[in-house]
């Protein structure tokens, strides 16, 4: 069973890599229990929209 | 040509800003700025047709930052995931879970949030922002961050990983924390 510290480390390289398939599974598992772990993910996420959104030309006066 | 001098001039403030977010030293972010606006300065005919200034010059400078990075980064500092040890009880379990951020899409419409995101940028260390910002906003992959930082892919993982601990926790406490559920 994957540790919350563990499962942290897998979602974020989840951001930057294809993840091996086992690793894959086992945080799926995971996910499937834990809340503060799918925060995490979806903050992650966010993370990576607003961060591409910094400093956007459009978007200054 | 008088005109277009003063037009490119306008828009220095604005680079600066931002190469200074991204270079975090405001000598390389100077030197990047200059370079752009020479390289725009001398490519006037290329704008022809394209609408927006800005974003072209944004677009060139966006090279010039990454020339900077490769320029300045020959070691990279010891990585360890070792900090947010301390979020963790000894059986690797959240001490205090994540919480629900509510409706965090709504907040991409807000000035203040992107100058909070700003705040948190600039208190990673360097080479971390330099690495999450080279993923995240210039849009490289882990290969081409290990390249122009000169770090392994396990490396550069661990980078990405402490950037997003540390983003998080920061938007938490000032953001989204601040502004009640």
């Amino acid at each position: 069973m994957l540790s919350c510290k563990k499962a942290t480390r897998l979602v974020s390289q989840g951001l930057d890599r294809r993840l091996p398939f086992g690793q894959r599974v086992a945080l799926r598992v995971h996910l499937a229990i834990c809340d503060g772990c799918t925060n995490f993910k979806k903050q992650t996420e966010f993370l990576r929209r607003a961060v591409a959104r910094l400093g956007n030309p459009a978007a200054e006066p | 040509m008088d005109d277009f001098r003063s037009r490119v001039e306008r828009e220095r403030s604005y680079l600066l800003r931002y190469a200074g977010l991204q270079l975090r030293d405001p000598h390389a972010a100077e030197d990047a700025v200059q370079e752009t606006l020479l390289a725009a300065l001398a490519g006037e005919a290329t704008l022809q047709g394209r609408a927006n200034l800005r974003t072209w010059l944004t677009g060139i400078l966006k090279h010039k930052i990454i020339d900077a990075i490769r320029r300045a980064s020959r070691e990279a500092p010891s990585a360890s995931e070792d900090e947010f040890e301390a979020l963790f009880d000894e059986r690797g379990h959240w001490l205090e879970m994540p919480s629900a951020w509510a409706d965090p899409d709504a907040s991409l419409e807000q000035k203040r949030f992107f100058a909070a995101l700003e705040a948190c940028l600039q208190r990673l260390p360097q080479k971390i922002s330099q690495a999450f910002m080279m993923r995240e906003h210039l849009g490289l992959d882990t290969d081409e961050i290990c390249k122009e930082l000169a770090i392994t892919p396990t490396h550069c993982w661990v980078l990405l990983y402490r950037a997003r601990m540390a983003l998080r926790e920061c938007l938490e406490k000032d953001w989204f924390g601040a502004k009640g559920k």
